[in-house]
């Protein structure tokens, strides 16, 4: 639905690049700050989420590609494909 | 009742002429307990002068992220760590865009793009995407794509865009604090030409950048004196990464303040709800900016950010017996 082009400036490195979740599913990196889901509660990110988009991948911290649009968004990962709210 | 509030009522309210500077800075100094009343008498000009009907709209990013400029609060700059990276919309996707938008009614659909001023590959894709908007979607289209040139303002008229948004952000005094890359002047020369082009003139701005009250008011003062038609409201939301990433939010009562004042300053003027108000007033807190000057809305999501449900705040408009206007009176 988008042509997604190159940002002027690289993401940050993956830390796991194509790492696949953690046990059970459970993400590995908050989609707000990008840091380490097991580092804290991430409260903040949470609250901040409900009128914010993921910026990051949860599974491998790419930084994601994000549309938002009057009614929704789409956000798009490199490794992991897209998610849509 | 304070003195300002009854000269505001004689000036304001009975003859159309808006507060000066210094009459907005005393609206924005009230006490707390006189706020009501502001917002009160800020309602009723709007009421006077504009009428009961609110303006919808609804906005969408044609090209996010990778700005070449500084604006300190906006996560779209290439300069700054932002999460935000770039993404081009196509058109099918930008079209469906504006339908959602028309479906609730509104009659504004503002094409939006992070960029100093547009290329010829932006120009051209917005011509697609207004041609492609307009075959299909019965909605007035406006655009905002930085500093224009003279040329880029006649190809946006000849392309049948109605309005088009350029905001000064904040006062002329503060601009330097918040934007490095350009200047006040240069954006103030784009909304001149638009002006004299004949599209109407959206501009506004964000409270909370760290500016005082009185370069609030100031900023006020500025904008009637450009006179645009409409002027979008926005509350700083800090954006991680952003220089202002740490600012804390507008207090929902200064916000108010800040209200009841723009209508004061500008009462004739299309005064809207846009970012930042769900973070700084909540849903009680756009109720009473609705009871107290604002006029329009942008429903649904913004930019990089999301917004409340547009039914929310349709249901919102309804419950306050304010009428969504028509296609047909933007004409």
């Amino acid at each position: 639905m988008t042509e997604l082009v190159e940002p002027a400036a690289g993401p940050p490195r993956p830390r796991d690049a194509g790492a696949p979740v953690g046990p059970g599913g459970a993400p590995c990196w908050c989609d707000r700050c990008g840091e380490s889901v097991a580092a804290g509660p991430h409260e903040a990110c949470a609250a901040a989420r409900a009128l914010e988009p993921p910026r990051w991948c949860a599974s491998c911290r790419r930084r994601m590609k994000v549309q938002v649009l009057p009614s929704g968004w789409s956000a798009v990962c490199v490794e992991h494909g897209e998610i849509r709210g | 009742m304070p003195e300002i509030l009854d000269q505001a009522r004689t000036q304001v309210l009975e003859n159309g002429v808006g507060l000066d500077e210094a009459g907005v800075l005393a609206v924005l100094n009230l006490p707390d307990e006189h706020v009501p009343a502001a917002l009160q008498l800020a309602h009723e000009v709007r009421m006077r002068w504009c009428g009961p009907e609110v303006e919808v709209e609804g906005i969408v990013s044609l090209k996010t992220g990778g700005c070449p400029e500084d604006c300190h609060f906006c996560s779209q700059s290439g300069l700054f760590t932002s999460p935000v990276r770039s993404v081009w919309l196509d058109i099918p996707a930008l079209v469906e865009a504006a339908k959602q938008t028309a479906a609730t009614g509104a009659t504004e659909f503002c094409i939006v793009a992070a960029v100093r001023g547009p290329d010829a590959r932006l120009m051209k894709q917005l011509r697609e995407g207004v041609d492609a908007i307009r075959a299909e979607v019965d909605i007035q289209v406006a655009a905002s794509l930085g500093m224009l040139t003279q040329e880029q303002v006649d190809e946006l008229v000849e392309m049948g865009v109605h309005r088009y948004n350029h905001n000064l952000e904040t006062c002329r005094s503060y601009f330097p604090n918040v934007v490095t890359t350009h200047s006040w002047e240069e954006r103030w020369e784009t909304l001149t030409m638009v002006r004299a082009s004949g599209m109407e003139v959206c501009c506004g701005g964000i409270l909370g950048l760290g500016e005082t009250v009185e370069q609030r008011a100031e900023f006020a003062a500025q904008l009637a004196a450009l006179d645009p038609h409409e002027v979008p409201l926005n509350f700083l939301n800090p954006r991680p990464g952003t220089p202002l990433a740490d600012r804390p939010v507008v207090e929902g009562r200064d916000a108010l303040r800040a209200i009841a004042a723009f209508r004061l300053a500008m009462p004739r003027t299309i005064l809207r709800y846009a970012g930042g108000r769900e973070l700084t007033l909540g849903d009680l807190g756009t109720r009473d900016g609705l009871l107290g000057g604002i006029n329009a809305v942008i429903v649904g999501n913004y930019l990089t950010t999301l917004g409340r449900p547009a039914t929310d705040d349709l249901k919102l408009l309804d419950d306050l017996k304010m009428p969504v206007k028509a296609l047909s009176a933007t004409l």
